[in-house]
């Protein structure tokens, strides 16, 4: 079937544009495909959200009844932990751009299915459960449309009873939503070379639970975020603490994933950070009600590649507009969005939306992404010293009216190259999880909803099955085990002591770490069925 | 068999993990993903199976619930359901209230056969499907695992403790759906396409005459108890002496 615009993924990005477009010209036909079962059901952030871009794309949203966002930062708090304590740095002394005043505690899932609400209220047709598989490309070479997966094809490849073929969306542009390390974005970026002057794209992983917490300890507004314990001075990566509405306190951290020890487990360090003495504080007596894990995109302002090709864009967290020095992304996801259905509606004719690609480094986007960009080389070449650096070179940015001595820094190397054999470093020992404060992965991922259709093919596909323990195993340990924040990889050793690795896909988060860091580049994360996935509530 | 009318109800989908109230007053609903009630599914599918071979003219479906039950329905419509009726309500209606309600809708429609799945999966009550079919005076099925219809009388099979029982029921009845019945189809993209131009109704309690006052109150609603962690025993006879310890054997 042939619409006018199909937007891959019903996220903030995809559904500020689907709303734009309608908003802007409400004769186009405008479709939707989201994988998960329902709108916000793969949604996951922090989240303190900048309104920035809900107020420029619906004003006025304040004042409705069902609006998303309540809670207002009224505390901010910035702290430094080592294992007993912790040194707050004073409000005063953040670079004025990384304040939080103004800001909203909420749930991006809310968020999300408020957007789908308006969107459908326009007329958007968004279709869940169903996932996108395939780009459909022309003979020049142009984006036509995207087609949506087979459904009822067995574990054997073989279609079952109830098989159900996909179905080709074509369209006039085709914008993809799909968040950090899209599965179509990857191949259009690739195919288009559209990565060609913007080098590597960065990555982390945020493992998030959600608590509810004993009365009295919850203080709604209070954000805290920290560095440094548990992680060591060359590791990056932090905590976030959010106090929401009800007792429920979101408690999420973030590890880089340009780390270099193949024996670190991002899960781990998760559990251990809420051994601190100020989180046992906050969470005893209190119980964990939802657990999710998602990588995001860290590289900024220089990683972001061209986001516009023939037939369509890039939009949010697939184009890589992540603000990682504020640890805010969707502000500018709705942005861009926005940024594409405005070059659409503009130019219906062109090739590609090519306002959007000239338009949005001199936009609002440009404006939060630029300050912020030398951050995040400096922290990873420097670890903790190089994150000062980088406040301070945000103070002189601020000081000297928007200019850095360093200039812009690039990223040295793509995340897979940065593991160092295990031989050569000092392997990490967790402590076992108490099933009070700290857990292990499959309690957690059963806390994710996680279902698959269990009769389907392996969607992680191996380029070269034996690689991870011919390889991986010897050299590194593989890493897959520990940076799995869902327990989907396994060494399992024989009773004659060969190991083989096995692969759980059921409990796959759609997380996409396993995509970005194995260290072979062996593993490619495809869509499983449609509606298979987490379902995250208020995630 | 000219209508065949299929309840559905929207339920909390069985892979949501549910976070009860810290009141105990109930589950906390909000952001969770809802679905059809599996049992319902299966009923939707079986009475599309029944028209597709020629044995009934039309499928309608019935839901009663808040408005986001429209999604539930819409499914019913995508797997190929005719038509679409909501009665809205936010708040929780009990299954004689639920059975009065379809008694009406059954007046409305004249269907030859209501078939519904036997319980919902979030109060288990497994309650509405007798009750519909004594207000009405119907014969009734309950946990239906095979359905045919022959020579103008149905034939269901139903699963029981002791292995299956076949009843012969004349029309118009009331048949449960069990989970062997079938299993449902997926829901094809066009055909979701299509079903949002298929009619859906919406109506109000009050459009019944239904009083749907509560007559349960509920008490508490609690999460089970957490299991204990279990040990591990290093021998049989140790295992035998913990278990007399705990005076299990």
């Amino acid at each position: 079937m042939t619409c006018d615009v199909v937007i891959v993924g019903a996220g903030p990005a995809g559904l500020a544009a689907a709303i734009r477009l309608r908003q802007r010209a409400p004769e186009l036909q405008v479709i939707v495909v989201e994988k998960g079962a329902e709108t916000g059901a793969h949604v996951l952030s922090g989240v303190v959200m900048d309104p920035v871009g809900l107020d420029a794309l619906l004003p006025g949203w304040r004042d409705e009844e069902d609006r998303p966002l309540r809670q207002e930062v009224v505390e901010d708090r910035f702290a430094f932990l080592t294992r007993e304590r912790a040194f707050s740095v004073p409000e005063m002394l953040f670079p004025a751009r990384l304040g939080n005043r103004g800001c909203f505690v909420g749930s991006l899932g809310e968020v999300t299915r408020y957007l789908a609400g308006r969107a459908e209220g326009l007329g958007v047709e968004i279709y869940t459960g169903f996932a996108a598989t395939e780009i459909l490309y022309d003979e020049t070479g142009r984006v036509v449309g995207i087609a949506t997966g087979d459904m009822g094809i067995g574990k054997d490849g073989q279609p079952t009873a109830s098989f159900t073929p996909g179905m080709e969306l074509r369209a006039r542009y085709t914008l993809f939503a799909e968040g950090a390390r899209g599965s179509l974005s990857k191949q259009v970026i690739a195919r288009n070379g559209l990565d060609r002057d913007s080098g590597f794209q960065k990555y982390g992983i945020g493992i998030k639970e959600v608590w509810e917490v004993a009365p009295g300890k919850c203080h709604p507004g209070l954000i805290r975020h920290t560095v440094g314990w548990p992680l060591d001075r060359h590791t990056g990566g932090g905590s976030f603490v959010y106090h929401g509405a009800d007792h429920l306190v979101t408690v999420g951290f973030v590890v880089h994933l340009d780390y270099a020890n193949p024996t670190l487990s991002p899960f781990d360090e998760f559990q251990r950070f809420k051994t601190h003495p100020s989180m046992r504080d906050l969470l005893a007596g209190g119980r964990r009600v939802a657990y999710g894990a998602r990588a995001l995109t860290e590289g900024g302002w220089q990683a972001v590649p061209r986001v516009a090709f023939p037939g369509g864009a890039l939009i949010g967290c697939a184009a890589g507009f992540m603000n990682v020095a504020r640890i805010k992304g969707s502000h500018n996801a709705i942005l861009s969005g926005m940024q594409a259905a405005d070059a659409i509606v503009a130019e219906p004719d062109l090739a590609e939306p090519r306002s959007y690609e000239a338009g949005w480094r001199m936009s609002a986007i440009g404006r939060d992404l630029y300050p912020v960009r030398n951050v995040k080389p400096l922290w990873s070449r420097f670890g903790l010293a190089g994150l000062a650096l980088g406040g301070l070179d945000m103070w002189a940015h601020a000081l000297a009216g928007g200019g850095s001595v360093l200039g812009t820094l690039r990223h040295r190397k793509a995340d897979h190259a940065s593991l160092r054999p295990r031989a050569e470093v000092t392997p990490i020992a967790y402590p076992n999880p108490d099933g009070v404060l700290t857990f292990d992965r499959l309690s957690s991922v059963y806390l994710s909803g996680v279902n698959h259709e269990e009769n389907q093919p392996c969607h992680l596909r191996l380029a070269d099955p034996l690689l991870p323990i011919r390889e991986n195993l010897p050299r590194f340990g593989e890493p897959a085990r520990l940076y799995c924040p869902a327990g989907v990889y396994e060494v399992a050793v024989a009773a004659d002591g060969a190991a083989s690795f096995v692969i759980n896909a059921q409990n796959c988060v759609h997380c996409k770490t396993c995509d970005i860091k194995d260290p072979a580049q062996n593993i490619t994360w495809t869509p499983p069925e449609g509606g298979g996935g987490p379902s995250y509530a208020n995630m | 068999m000219k209508t065949i009318l299929v309840p559905v109800k929207m339920v909390l989908d069985s892979n949501a993990r549910p976070r009860v109230r810290t009141d105990e007053s109930g589950i906390d609903l909000s952001g969770m993903r809802m679905s059809i009630n599996p049992f319902c599914e299966i009923a939707v599918e079986e009475a599309l199976r029944l028209k597709e071979a020629g044995l009934a003219e039309e499928v309608v479906v019935v839901s009663i619930g808040p408005a986001k039950a429209q999604e539930t329905l819409r499914q019913a419509l995508a797997m190929g359901a005719d038509r679409a009726t909501l009665i809205e309500i936010d708040e929780t209606v009990e299954p004689l209230a639920v059975a009065k309600l379809l008694r009406a809708v059954v007046g409305e429609e004249q269907p030859d056969l209501v078939l519904l799945g036997k319980q919902a999966i979030d109060d288990d009550c497994n309650q509405t499907g007798q009750m519909l079919a004594a207000l009405l005076g119907w014969p009734q099925a309950t946990f239906a695992s095979a359905v045919r219809f022959e020579d103008g009388r149905l034939l269901v099979t139903r699963e029981i403790d002791a292995g299956l029982q076949r009843l012969s029921l004349p029309l118009p009845a009331v048949v449960t759906t069990d989970l062997r019945l079938n299993e449902p189809r997926h829901c094809a993209l066009p055909n979701i396409m299509k079903a949002r131009k298929k009619p859906l109704k919406i109506g109000a309690p009050a459009d019944y005459g239904v009083d749907i006052g509560r007559r349960l109150k509920i008490l508490a609603v609690r999460p089970p108890a957490g299991r204990k962690s279990g040990i591990r025993v290093a021998t049989a006879s140790e295992l035998v002496g913990d278990l007399r310890a705990a005076g299990i054997v």
